[in-house]
């Protein structure tokens, strides 16, 4: 087996979740001819796009308009993403989850059949396509059903890339360990598409999977790829407490209330509209992510939050909403309750938090998802293009894997088509990768696998949360370069080569800790607030300075270097969020 | 006072060191909002890092870490430690698929079968997107709504007897899977994927014991998607003779 020659594909994708899959069918689409091959850590079906509930945005409806959909983006994001970019994805996103409906997707209906939506978190209109609350689920499905159409699209399931394989300054496949045989291979590709997801698992607080460890971000930063605007981290504003499971922000958008420990609506005393019985668009329970999480700790602060084991809480109130519609909207969100949690929605208050969700930084691409690496495109949380800016509006990111997905998978095509065969040197390359792996197996480290992450964990929590300060800021990044240098010594204990998930632990740690060092370089440097990025010291959002997206380049001692690049501005010039503006 | 703990009794299995498998017992906290996989993190965390298994979302969507847990297929991100108090637990990979490590089970054979049921809208012609979408009410998709809620993780075929014995089986979930389509209104696939299934290895072998509907965590009644299948089998049958006399 081992000897048989390197597989050499047209397209590689790397990760086999929304963005991977829609890759993979859009690069078949261009041409039928090519060589197209997913490679994930897991199962596709298993990717964190399963997790996602809420919906995904498109404007379908007669009522709704581009602009309307671009300008709640582009005001949700603090005017942080390029509007070019966001025009595009508002007007590809409309045909992308029509293209998802015609391969089956199960998406809620009205009663005349036509395709249900409803109101979401920033929307100023009901434009979030949804499948009840398991909108992430069913997509993922759908696209996994759809992919087992085309022959061409080849698999390896469960094969954990360590490495991109560069040689004469492009990207030419990558280097990746067969879990099941513990054999590791190069995989050569004209092009790769990195779709590996974000890396909430830097936190200790996170809705996001086990596997969401930021593998394609790192594989970038190593080969010289800038990891653009890191330092955007979104809170959901409801997380259940200990487990971090999410409970998606369309049971607020069916009418549910956030109350303190008094059972007030306490988003009205942060800028954020006043209580109306029934969910109003752009305001209070409807504001957008990062100004409910700011909002939770102001009103810790004042005392507002409840003590729980797990960290203060406030609660989530859907009682009103009655049985019929938490059965028929929501009914994830009562089987996460009563399995997880012992309580009922239909009878009993929720506790939520604010958890770590969303990374709206990642592999810098430009509108194409091309990286500045000849051969290397990238789509999904692991990209940032950016449409999401300083926040991202929920329910645009479900749409974001399939509009960036598909141009990637395109666009990566048309690259493969013009490439020649690959280099000769990338044999050395795997030589090199395989001595690494191996002296890692060595178990010779010293350093606890769990013991490094827990240690990334508490200061990435201290130092880099929703508020930040130069001072907090610094010391987290002294913290992280410090683990950075102990993680060399790590000890993989399990010599194996049979299915070794404390091999790809101990990797999966040291990716973690390029994507956490490169947030906070990046948080560090931005004296300013905006979004999602709170500098507690700098309360201001400075649009002279900083309305600029961070680069964090690798330096080749291993710490980042920070660079900027201006926010492309079209139609819609910097002005104030505003959001709870009743009107009329 | 000492924390109160539980044993877990974990089935260990290493191919390369050519032993039987064998069970290895550890103690770990006994906490009331643990499942059996924070206990199986802590193990591997704390006491032995070479412990192999399989798990991701943790919130029972993702399908990756079924087990069996005293001898029942469960998700074990949703199996609270204290519903099996006092102990011990014993944890084993899911029955009827081989084992290539601990609790790592090979299911290429089952990601084979979704894919031989068509797992696809079918369609003699595809509508072009500038049409819209196709009309399906509320009604249309509750028909087939149940089965589009598998998560893929695999209990139903280590609670069914047929699949344990006959390898071939397409088995309950893929069943399913067929007729999520075969019911969806925007489908026209219900005859190709009847003649694949129409065999020895498909619909006919189930033996209707429902036990995959009783173990699915979905409740996406996959027994219930076979009879259906039986029944719309049965009547092509007869229909088969009609068009044959036809023609």
């Amino acid at each position: 087996m081992a000897q048989e020659e390197s597989p050499e594909y047209d397209v590689l994708i790397v990760g086999g979740g929304g963005a991977g899959l829609r890759a993979a069918i859009a690069a078949y689409e261009t041409n039928p001819n090519l060589k197209i091959a997913v490679i994930s850590k897991v199962y596709p079906m298993r990717s964190h796009t399963v997790s996602a509930e809420g919906g995904a945005a498109a404007v379908i409806k007669p009522d709704d308009s581009l602009d309307d959909h671009c300008y709640d983006t582009i005001s949700g994001a603090d005017w942080m993403c390029d509007q070019d970019a966001v025009e595009s994805f508002v007007n590809e996103a409309p045909n992308e989850l029509l293209q998802l409906e015609h391969w089956g997707c199960p998406w809620s209906r009205e009663a005349d059949g036509s395709v249900a939506v409803r109101p979401f978190g920033g929307m100023k209109i009901k434009r979030t396509w949804y499948a009840s609350d398991k909108t992430g689920f069913h997509m993922l499905h759908t696209l996994f059903q759809t992919s087992l159409k085309y022959d061409p699209i080849q698999r390896y399931d469960e094969w954990f890339v360590t490495k991109l394989l560069v040689e004469d300054g492009r990207c030419q496949g990558v280097v990746a360990i067969e879990l099941a045989t513990g054999r590791i291979e190069p995989i050569l590709a004209k092009s790769v598409i990195l779709s590996t997801g974000g890396c909430g698992k830097i936190f200790p607080f996170t809705t996001n999977a086990n596997i969401k460890n930021g593998d394609g971000m790192s594989l970038a930063y190593r080969a010289g790829i800038p990891l653009k605007d890191m330092e955007f981290i979104q809170y959901h504003p409801t997380g259940l407490p200990f487990t971090g499971i999410l409970i998606t922000e369309a049971s607020r958008a069916e009418g549910g209330h956030l109350l303190n420990k008094d059972g007030y609506r306490y988003l009205q005393d942060y800028d954020l509209g006043k209580p109306e019985p029934k969910p109003v668009l752009r305001s209070m329970e409807l504001g957008p992510r990062d100004r409910l999480s700011q909002a939770f700790v102001k009103e810790q602060e004042r005392g507002g939050t409840m003590a729980g084991e797990y960290g203060h809480y406030v609660h989530l109130d859907l009682r009103h909403l009655g049985e019929k519609i938490i059965d028929s909207r929501l009914p994830f969100v009562r089987e996460l309750c009563a399995k997880y949690e012992n309580i009922d929605p239909v009878t009993d208050l929720i506790p939520v938090r604010p958890v770590v969700h969303y990374m709206m930084g990642g592999i810098s691409t430009d509108i194409d998802a091309a990286t500045v690496l000849p051969g290397v495109y990238s789509a999904g949380e692991a990209a940032c293009v950016s449409i999401n800016g300083a926040n991202r509006l929920g329910s645009n990111s479900l749409t974001e894997i399939l509009v960036f997905g598909a141009r990637a998978g395109k666009n990566a095509a048309a690259f493969a088509l013009e490439q020649k065969e690959a280099s000769s040197g990338l044999q050395a390359q795997v030589e090199d990768e395989r001595n690494r792996l191996a002296k890692l197996m060595l178990g010779e480290g010293t350093e606890s696998i769990a013991g490094l992450r827990k240690e990334m964990h508490d200061t990435m929590e201290e130092g880099a949360g929703i508020y930040r300060t130069r001072d907090s800021l610094a010391a987290s990044g002294q913290k992280v370069r410090e683990l950075q240098e102990r993680v060399v010594n790590v000890k993989v204990s399990d010599a194996s080569h049979t299915f070794n998930t404390d091999l790809t632990a101990a990797i999966e740690l040291t990716y973690m800790l390029d994507g956490a060092e490169a947030i906070i370089a990046s948080a560090l440097l931005r004296d300013e607030s905006r979004g999602s990025h709170q500098r507690s010291d700098f309360p201001e959002r400075d649009d002279d300075k900083f309305l600029q997206h961070s680069l964090a380049y690798r330096e080749p001692g291993g710490s980042p270097r920070i660079e900027y690049q201006p926010v492309s501005i079209t139609r819609w010039p910097p002005a104030k969020r505003e959001y709870g503006q009743q009107k009329g | 006072m000492a924390e109160e703990t539980i044993t877990i009794e974990v089935l260990r299995y290493l191919p390369e060191n050519g032993a039987e498998p064998e069970f290895q017992s550890y103690d770990v906290p006994l906490r009331s909002d643990w499942v059996v996989l924070d206990a199986l993190n802590h193990i591997k965390d704390h006491i032995d890092g070479t412990l192999s298994y399989r798990w991701s979302c943790r919130m029972g969507v993702c399908g990756s870490c079924g087990m069996m847990i005293n001898g029942e297929p469960v998700l074990t991100c949703a199996a609270f430690l204290t519903k099996y108090a006092p102990g011990p637990i014993r944890v084993e990979p899911l029955a009827h698929f081989p084992v290539v490590r601990d609790l790592v089970t090979e299911v290429t054979d089952f990601v084979d079968k979704l894919k031989h049921v068509k797992p696809w809208v079918v369609r003699e012609e595809d509508k072009p997107l500038e049409e819209g979408e196709f009309k399906q009410t509320p009604a249309e998709l509750s028909d087939f709504k149940s089965y589009t809620m598998c998560i893929n993780c695999m209990l139903c075929y280590s609670a069914c007897p047929v699949y344990g014995l006959e390898p071939g089986f397409a088995g309950p979930a893929a069943l399913a899977l067929a007729q999520r389509y075969n019911l969806d209104n925007r489908d026209e696939g219900n005859d190709e994927r009847m003649a694949r299934l129409s065999n020895d290895e498909g619909i006919w072998s189930c033996t209707m014991v429902g036990e995959c509907s009783e173990a699915c965590p979905k409740d996406v009644d996959p027994a219930g998607a076979i009879q259906r299948y039986k029944l719309a089998g049965a009547a092509e049958w007869w229909k088969s003779f009609i068009t044959r006399k036809g023609k």
